[in-house]
């Protein structure tokens, strides 16, 4: 039987995504519900010194109003450890009256309609006695300290190998660059939504919640830990995600708050944030101030790097997050001597989050624009200096790479693109009124994977159910995981069923960090092979079967039968050998997780970005005309989703690199522009064609499924390259995003 | 959003009956009003939604055209006849928001559309234009989209429109109809400059409703273009539009010119001084260069919209030329 896994198939939701039949959080229809409607401060710093409650209260419907005065105390989490990825944030559960940032939640209004909590929550008036503040994160640098849990303590903030001051100081060629990122909002399609649904009391209590996440056991035990519950009283459901990237990660405030009032009024209880509430809300991707400094030989050999990484954090007390951006310096480029730094600058901001490459995103525009920088000075073809420092293993972690195809992947863009007909100077191609350029850039992402377990029952009717407690995010889990277990199973696609979202079923890690794709497919393979062993032992120990004299390694599974190998009219149907055992179902459980390879191997998917830009030099408009992207991470388990993340990606990118911006009042740390209109991404007139090359990769070393994280790889070097290519076109330099009209006619 | 009755009347008098009582609003389209009656920036207790009223069509005549106030910005951008005579506003119209958004709004509730100003749109902010005398953050705040003419030391929100821009620029004026009569006001005075005042924004009268647009005649061998500048390709607000006409007087001298610009401005803002400049001017880029040069004269540009002094006399000067060529 011909394999499906790799060939580019429709996604198997599509049907139901465009005909609104598959299921968001919001989307549940639960009897009796009421709704809650977020109030929030309109200070950045202080406290509330009083509520005035009485015009809210008489809006018909109103059915409670939490305030920090009255709303239920929850249990302190025991996560303190671990404040940041995916733990709850704690100081906006409405527990005291401290105001840390413009925006944050200090109070719920719950009605039996939805209009009527809005306007409820419209009445509710509130005194501030108002405290100090700190807003913008330029004005605060020497508050910077390194963080306690970089990377959940996996490793310290700072990082040295050789003696790059040394070397910098001796250095033929030396850069000393600052760069700029800005506040980023995740703005997924969907609003972030829960329902919350009480049952039972006491001991029998039990709390199901749907929830719009990207970590459906996060928020179980987020949630079994602020209202003492064992985590098998709280179920949680999210069968389809309308988007994440990161920011539906953590469990935010207001999912806790929708299960407290739940509780409070003893209905259940849906709360959907606005899109205007979102910013402030659910985590940003952190401004970032980035000093990079480079040395190199005259021909543009690098021999010291520094990259020293400031980036934006809330106060302390509500968690912590820092933007690792300087993380792809230690390892991109073969450099002896090279330090990195990353501190977190406490403001009064929300607590940040993970946001599509997280780390890699505003650290490769840094460090991919130094390296054409470096280029440009040392006259050296941009694409010429990467391979002049190219990494054949990795300097950081001093082992080699489970697989790096990054070498192919800049030959086949580079080819597709046309770069060879490049011209070094800039502004020498005209068109019209535009001036037009090429850049290019590398991208790379860490090729994580998380032990993950999951359940393959097999039904009379001889169809296989996959049950998991991943996600489909939107990036096509459901697709893949049926393509996946078809193979591993030997049998036609239509007969595998998949189910996720559900707590019900096996434990899977977080949606997040690309870890999906390859931590789903070892479990599966994990559970295809525990179903053979299983069912090989029931057929060979079934009376009568055609099997009798045959051992284990002679049988094989096969489009729903077990048979002999080579010999396939010996067989018998997986149905039928349940029946013939009384049994009308069969489950097998599988897990995986890492082993020794994370130790002996550097994981990392890695790719090149060749873009072309058209600059109106006069009235600085940007407009990207071009795109090819070549990737390689591992094996590609469906060719159309991949690609589909790929482009979006990229698109991800180009909004990065020439709009995207929260926009902060600096005086009262408001976000002026909390909304898809003046908070602008692209449109599909600001998208090119864009071609992706996506390389064969074999590499049996990263996981069992060969398979290497994708859905952010892409993103990375995305706007370096648009950066690049706008030098390349005008002459001009940006180093700080996103590149708007001002920064081109400056 | 609050409570509102909704009355849907299919006659003018009783619209403007139902208009002058208490606090009612018009509404047709609705692409801005329910935007902002949902945050709350807008508070009607009455909606009459006018969408049944005989106010949807284009007539031409010997004066000009009359354009209803509830033609849709899309049908205005696709009429044949509108587009042969007065192509500028076609193209005004489709730089303006999206298909979608055009399908819905009307001609009249586009020059009745508030502002994008990121604090008069948020009821947790100060904001003179929503509540006078609670003070003005954007000045000293997110100024990059806000006006550099035309403001005030209340208020330097910008007008959004960019069909507004190309009337002004054509000498259009609006048709104002109340119970007491029908009055016609030219564009140019229909807006009005925030000053102590920025909640006053137009010349629109306690139960007034636009009834039309009202265009004078092209004038003879008039060239016009509609240049928009903006960060994102379509489906953006101006950050500087220059709308302009242009008459040659043979082939190297300009005879006249009509100039506004948007985006930079309290309201649409005609430009005299750089008409002035360009009548009788060589029909050369040097002579368009220098008369742009004069667009600026008042401006008041902060920290993150200096910019855009530069870049609205250099789309004016590409605007000139493109429609010179």
């Amino acid at each position: 039987m011909a394999l499906v896994t790799g060939l580019p198939l429709n996604r198997r939701d599509g049907r139901l995504k465009v005909t609104g039949r598959a299921k968001y959080a919001a989307e549940f229809a639960i009897d009796n519900i009421a709704y809650a409607v977020l109030v929030q401060s309109t200070i950045p710093s202080g406290a509330i010194t009083g509520f005035d409650l009485a015009a809210a209260q008489q809006v018909p419907g109103v059915l409670a109003i939490l305030t920090p005065d009255n709303a239920p105390r929850v249990r302190e989490t025991t996560e303190a450890s671990n404040p940041t990825a995916t733990d709850v944030v704690r100081v906006p559960l409405l527990q005291d009256r401290g105001i840390y940032y413009n925006g944050q939640h200090i109070a719920l209004v719950v009605a039996d309609t939805l209009e009527r909590a809005q306007q409820a929550a419209e009445l509710v008036k509130v005194q501030y006695r108002e405290g100090e503040s700190q807003i913008r994160m330029e004005d605060a640098l020497a508050d910077a300290y390194p963080p306690k849990h970089f990377r959940n303590g996996a490793r310290p903030p700072d990082s040295r190998r050789g003696d790059p001051e040394a070397a910098l100081a001796a250095a033929a060629v030396k850069l000393d660059l600052h760069f700029v990122t800005p506040t980023e909002t995740h703005n997924p399609m969907e609003p972030h939504a829960t329902i919350a649904v009480w049952d039972g009391d006491g001991d029998k209590a039990r709390l199901t919640v749907y929830n719009a996440t990207q970590f459906i056991s996060g928020t179980q035990k987020t949630l079994a830990t602020l209202f003492g519950l064992k985590p098998e009283q709280v179920r949680v459901l999210c069968p389809f995600l309308g988007g994440g990237f990161g920011g539906k990660g953590s469990t935010w405030p207001h999912t806790a708050l929708a299960a407290m009032a739940a509780q409070v009024v003893g209905r259940p209880v849906k709360l959907v944030l606005e899109r205007k509430q979102m910013p402030s809300s659910t985590g940003h991707r952190p401004q970032t101030i980035q000093h990079l400094r480079l040395g190199a030989e005259a021909d543009g050999r690098l021999v010291a790097l520094t990259h020293d990484v400031f980036s934006q954090m809330s106060a302390p007390i509500i968690g912590e997050f820092s933007e690792t951006a300087g993380l792809l310096t230690e390892m991109l480029y073969a450099c002896p001597n090279v330090a990195v730094t990353h501190r977190v600058v406490p403001i009064n901001q929300s607590l940040p989050t993970y946001m599509r490459a997280p780390g890699e995103a505003p650290g490769s525009f840094a460090l991919e624009t130094a390296l054409d920088e470096l280029a440009a000075a040392v006259k050296v073809d941009p694409l010429q200096l990467r391979l002049l420092n190219y990494a054949e293993t990795d300097p950081h972690e001093d082992k080699p790479f489970s697989s790096k195809s990054l070498r192919q992947c800049y030959a086949t863009g580079a080819e597709a693109f046309g770069w060879s007909r490049r011209s070094p100077e800039p502004g020498s191609m005209r068109d019209g009124h535009h001036l037009i350029g090429w850049g290019m850039a590398t991208a790379t992402r860490p090729a994580n994977w998380s032990e993950t377990a999951l359940r393959l029952v097999f039904a009379g009717d001889g169809k296989v159910t996959v049950q998991c407690g991943s996600h489909d995010i939107g990036t096509g889990t459901y697709t893949i995981v049926a393509q996946v277990a078809a193979d591993a199973l030997k049998c036609p696609m239509h007969h595998i069923h998949v189910e996720l979202g559900d707590t019900q079923y096996p434990r899977a890690p977080i949606s997040a960090g690309s870890l999906t794709a390859a931590s789903v497919s070892a479990a599966i393979l994990a559970a295809a092979d525990t179903a053979r062993k299983e069912l090989f032992q029931l057929a060979l120990a079934t009376e009568r079967s055609p099997f009798t004299g045959f051992s284990d390694t002679d049988l094989e599974l096969a489009d729903g039968f077990v048979q002999v190998r080579g010999a396939p009219h010996s067989r018998i149907s997986v149905p039928a050998l349940l029946a013939r055992n009384g049994r009308d179902r069969y489950v097998a459980m599988g897990s995986a997780k890492p082993g020794a390879e994370r130790k002996n191997f550097s994981h990392h998917s890695f790719g090149a970005h060749f873009a072309e830009v058209r600059v109106d030099p006069d009235l600085g408009e940007i407009r990207v005309s071009r795109w090819i992207g070549a990737f390689a991470a591992g094996r590609i388990l469906n060719a159309k989703t991949a690609r589909s993340q790929a482009i979006g990606g990229i698109v991800w990118g180009i909004g990065m690199a020439l709009m995207e911006e929260t926009r902060i009042d600096p005086h009262s740390g408001r976000i002026t522009n909390p909304n898809l209109v003046e908070y602008v991404v692209p449109v599909n007139a600001d998208v090119p064609d864009i071609e992706v090359i996506l390389l064969d990769e074999q590499d049996r070393a990263t996981n069992p499924a060969g398979v290497k994280g994708f859905g952010e790889t892409p993103m990375v070097g995305v706007a370096a390259a648009i950066a690049n290519a706008i030098w390349h076109a005008t002459g001009v330099r940006v180093r700080e995003l996103p590149m708007t009209i001002e920064k081109i006619i400056a | 959003m609050e409570a509102f009755t909704l009355t849907a009347p299919t006659d003018l008098d009783s619209a403007l009956a139902t208009a002058g009582s208490g606090n009612a609003k018009f509404i047709a389209g609705g692409t801005d009003l329910m935007q902002l009656m949902k945050d709350f920036v807008e508070r009607p207790q009455q909606l009459v939604d006018i969408q049944n009223l005989p106010l949807d069509r284009i007539e031409f005549g010997d004066n000009g055209a009359r354009i209803g106030a509830l033609v849709r910005m899309g049908d205005g951008a696709d009429h044949p006849e509108l587009r042969r005579r007065y192509p500028l506003i076609a193209e005004a119209l489709l730089a303006s928001a999206s298909p979608q958004v055009r399908n819905m709004a009307t001609f009249g509730g586009n020059l009745l559309q508030r502002t994008r100003c990121g604090y008069f749109r948020d009821v947790g902010s100060p904001c003179n234009k929503r509540e006078p005398g609670t003070g003005c953050p954007a000045i000293a705040g997110d100024h990059r989209r806000l006006a550099i003419l035309g403001g005030s030391d209340k208020c330097i929100a910008t007008h959004p429109s960019d069909l507004a821009v190309a009337l002004t620029a054509l000498d259009a004026a609006v048709e104002l109809r109340s119970a007491g009569g029908t009055r016609a006001v030219p564009i140019t005075e229909f807006y009005r400059l925030p000053g102590d005042t920025p909640q006053s924004e137009t010349a629109i009268a306690s139960g007034e409703l636009i009834t039309a647009i009202l265009l004078p005649p092209a004038n003879e061998g008039e060239r016009s273009h509609y240049l928009k500048v903006r960060d994102r390709a379509e489906f953006e607000f101006a950050l500087v539009s220059a709308a302009v006409t242009i008459t040659p007087d043979g082939d190297d001298r300009i005879r006249s010119a009509r100039i506004a610009v948007g985006g930079v401005g309290t309201k649409p803002w005609r430009l005299p001084q750089v008409e002035a400049a360009l009548a009788g001017a060589p029909a050369s880029e040097e002579a368009i260069i220098a008369a742009t040069a004069k667009a600026a004269d008042g401006a008041h540009p902060l920290p993150e919209n200096a910019f855009k002094v530069r870049l609205m006399q250099r789309a004016l000067t590409r605007a000139l030329l493109t429609a010179l060529a």
